[in-house]
């Protein structure tokens, strides 16, 4: 049985996998979202996917070359993420979980810190205030815990008077991003239980691809998971994850509604993982070539190629951002390769906030220790 | 603000419940980010009364009856500290701070770290602890150890209601999360509290009581369990020294190991049980630095290893003042 078939739950799609443009149902009402999108806009979803996945291969390629610890592949769900991180404003905060590699890309925040945290330097990598799209929180591997800190936020963007409004310019609201294994923790449930509470301005971004590493999403749920919303007195809606438009209007209207009071809101984009969990995982295990081949059909930046094509975007246009997107990840590659050390001291930093004198006792010992293996060479 | 009056007005009497209301609401004064959140703290004022008459004073959006989650508290105190706020958690009882345990260890205890210094979480999480209340189980536990144990949190508790009005208040004013103890039982033991100022850093140990023939160690409401023992103790010819250790991450062990050097005796006692605990690492790093001088080894005394029993053996349980001179007389036999 595949709950994700269950048609009881309409699901919003614009294009279809062929790539042509053929609203569902359940899409009518965001067809104007849609309608306001200039070509440029549109070639600009097709370049950033092809970009990620170039990268995200590209880190899969290096991680089988020793440069770094793990890569968990964001293969396949370019979609849900470039076309729902489009629909954030500069205002808004996002919380990532940890497969987000587009989301921060495109929140202008350098891929090469999720290189870095894979390459075993950093736990976090980056100043969420650093991106110039806006702040993007660092990645969060316990799962579902960031629904917690996205809700409390959220909470606090209310309390500051900071949405609700009525200007959509300034208003914000917050989008957290988990999965469907994710969405079985506890976590999960509290916070749409205090989001709806606290009638708090976030949206929750489920990205359904289908596994959690090798345990399939019918175990988290006999039914679509995008159910349990309306129990919370949150309104879900579900969407197409592999058609970035569908992907972009939904997220746009759920983050709208949200920053103009309406409370939070939640999203079920269907996807699929095309890769394996991480670069530890081996899929062949748990499941078939088959079910691969039925999803790569619907592959999500086939689908727009298909569909720039018919709105008469040249050969020359995809030719040059494949070459484009092979400079970046060859970037990517040559800048991984120059990555540093880590220096011993880095362990002790940041532990607190405030001086903290068994830290500071434990670093001296560990830098005196050192120096005395030197001195006995 | 502050109070501006004589000396005698700014000493008043109340009890260590009070001092903490007292020490939140001054805190709430000071900064207006600072934010309480917690299972009936509002219109209620806390099943102890901790925070009672803060929520008609400050609003409800300063004073949070939050959803019943222990989890969702602290991580949506997670989410508020990002945006700016200085939220002070209260869990309801001891017993009860498991389902956050996670988001304490995981999360709040590690994010100063994570984000490498960009960010800071100045998290405060309340927990009434300790027996001596005769409730039913999970209402007189002494969790401080798994805590204590986790780098990233800072673990404090006070044992006198002047050092909750004061640690209140400087756990609030820290950039790290702090753990807050309070011990319950001692919820209405009054004392007086100095309002024009601390003499103390939030992370002291303190003497209390002078004395040359055994140092006695502990935190919380053990501390007036120790003072009692050492009144019989003197009334048979010893002498003993009372320190109130104040904070368990990090320790201040100066005071402590001078003492243990100059007594030679050292009998550190708590509620929790001994295997793996706060007093257990006190005593290894006493004997550790003041080794040469130690007459006795350092002893223990402790609730016993096992689950904390149903309240009509409470008293057999939780360490008195005999089972503290039991290990006097065993350290003195040395």
């Amino acid at each position: 049985m595949n709950p994700q078939l269950d048609n009881d739950i309409p699901v919003v799609q614009f294009l279809n996998e062929a790539g042509e443009y053929a609203p569902s149902p359940a899409a009518e009402r965001f067809a104007a979202t849609i309608e306001a999108l200039s070509l440029e806009e549109l070639q600009q979803f097709y370049r950033s996917m092809v970009e990620i996945r170039e990268i995200d291969n590209q880190a899969t390629r290096l991680q089988r070359q020793g440069q770094l610890a793990l890569w968990p592949p964001s293969l396949g769900q370019e979609a849900a993420q470039v076309g729902s991180i489009h629909a954030a404003r500069k205002q808004d905060h996002v919380f990532p979980s940890y497969r987000e590699h587009a989301i921060v890309r495109e929140r202008g925040v350098d891929i090469m810190n999720v290189i870095r945290q894979m390459r075993g330097l950093t736990h976090g990598g980056w100043d969420p205030a650093s991106g110039d799209g806006g702040i993007t929180n660092i990645y969060t591997l316990v799962l579902g815990s960031q629904t917690l800190h996205a809700t409390g936020y959220a909470m606090g963007v209310k309390f500051d008077g900071k949405t609700g409004t009525g200007n959509p310019e300034r208003d914000e609201a917050v989008m957290v991003y988990y999965g469907d294994g994710s969405s079985s923790q506890g976590d999960v449930h509290e916070a749409m239980v205090f989001a709806a509470s606290y009638q708090a301005p976030v949206v929750f971004f489920m990205q359904n691809n289908h596994w959690a590493i090798s345990v399939p999403v019918s175990t988290q749920s006999p039914v679509p998971i995008i159910g349990r919303a309306p129990g919370y007195g949150i309104e879900g809606i579900r969407a197409d994850g592999n058609d970035v438009l569908a992907s972009y209007a939904v997220a746009k209207y759920a983050l709208d509604q949200a920053r103009s009071g309406a409370g939070p809101k939640a999203v079920e984009a269907i996807t699929y993982r095309m890769g394996a969990h991480t670069t530890s995982d081996d899929p062949t295990k748990y499941r078939t070539s088959e079910e691969e081949q039925s999803w790569a059909q619907r592959d999500p930046i086939q689908r727009m190629r298909n569909y720039l094509q018919s709105r008469g975007v040249s050969e020359e246009f995809f030719t040059q951002v494949e070459t484009d997107a092979a400079e970046i990840a060859d970037e990517i590659r040559i800048r991984t390769t120059e990555l540093g050390e880590l220096a011993a001291e880095a362990m002790f930093t940041s532990v607190y906030s405030e001086p903290h004198p068994l830290v500071a006792a434990e670093k001296q010992w560990l830098a005196d220790y050192e120096a005395s293996l030197e001195g006995s060479e | 603000m502050s109070e501006s009056a004589t000396n005698a007005a700014t000493v008043k009497t109340m009890p260590l419940v009070r001092a903490i209301n007292a020490g939140l609401r001054q805190a709430m004064i000071d900064n207006d980010k600072v934010l309480l959140m917690g299972e009936d703290i509002g219109d209620l004022g806390g099943v102890f009364r901790a925070t009672e008459g803060l929520k008609a004073e400050f609003g409800p959006e300063r004073v949070l009856d939050t959803p019943l989650a222990e989890s969702g508290i602290v991580g949506t105190a997670i989410g508020l500290a990002m945006a700016g706020y200085r939220p002070v958690c209260e869990i309801q009882f001891d017993g009860f701070v498991y389902p956050a345990f996670d988001q304490i260890t995981s999360q709040l205890a590690k994010l100063t770290n994570r984000y490498e210094g960009t960010m800071s979480f100045p998290v405060v999480i309340r927990i009434p602890y300790g027996g001596h209340i005769g409730a039913v189980e999970h209402h007189q536990e002494s969790p401080e150890a798994y805590f204590a144990h986790t780098s990233g949190l800072r673990v404090v508790s006070p044992s006198t209601a002047n050092d909750a009005y004061w640690m209140m208040q400087e756990a609030i004013a820290s950039n790290d999360p702090v753990i807050f103890f309070e011990p319950k039982s001692k919820y209405w033991h009054k004392g007086e509290v100095d309002l024009a100022a601390s003499s103390i850093d939030l992370h002291a140990s303190r003497v209390i009581r002078s004395g040359s023939d055994v140092t006695l160690v502990g935190h919380g409401a053990m501390v007036h369990v120790l003072l009692e023992a050492a009144a019989l103790a003197q009334s048979e010819g010893i002498s003993c020294e009372v320190i109130d250790v104040r904070s368990l991450s990090p320790i201040d062990y100066d005071p402590i190991v001078n003492s243990a050097r100059r007594t030679g005796r050292v009998v550190v006692a708590q509620e929790a049980p001994s295997h793996v605990s706060v007093g257990s690492e006190i005593a290894a790093t006493i004997t550790e630095r003041a080794f040469y001088n130690l007459e006795a080894p350092v002893l223990r005394v402790s609730g016993f290893n096992v689950p904390f029993p149903p309240a009509k053996l409470e008293g057999l349980y939780l360490p008195d003042a005999d089972r503290i001179l039991e290990a006097v007389d065993r350290a003195m036999a040395y």
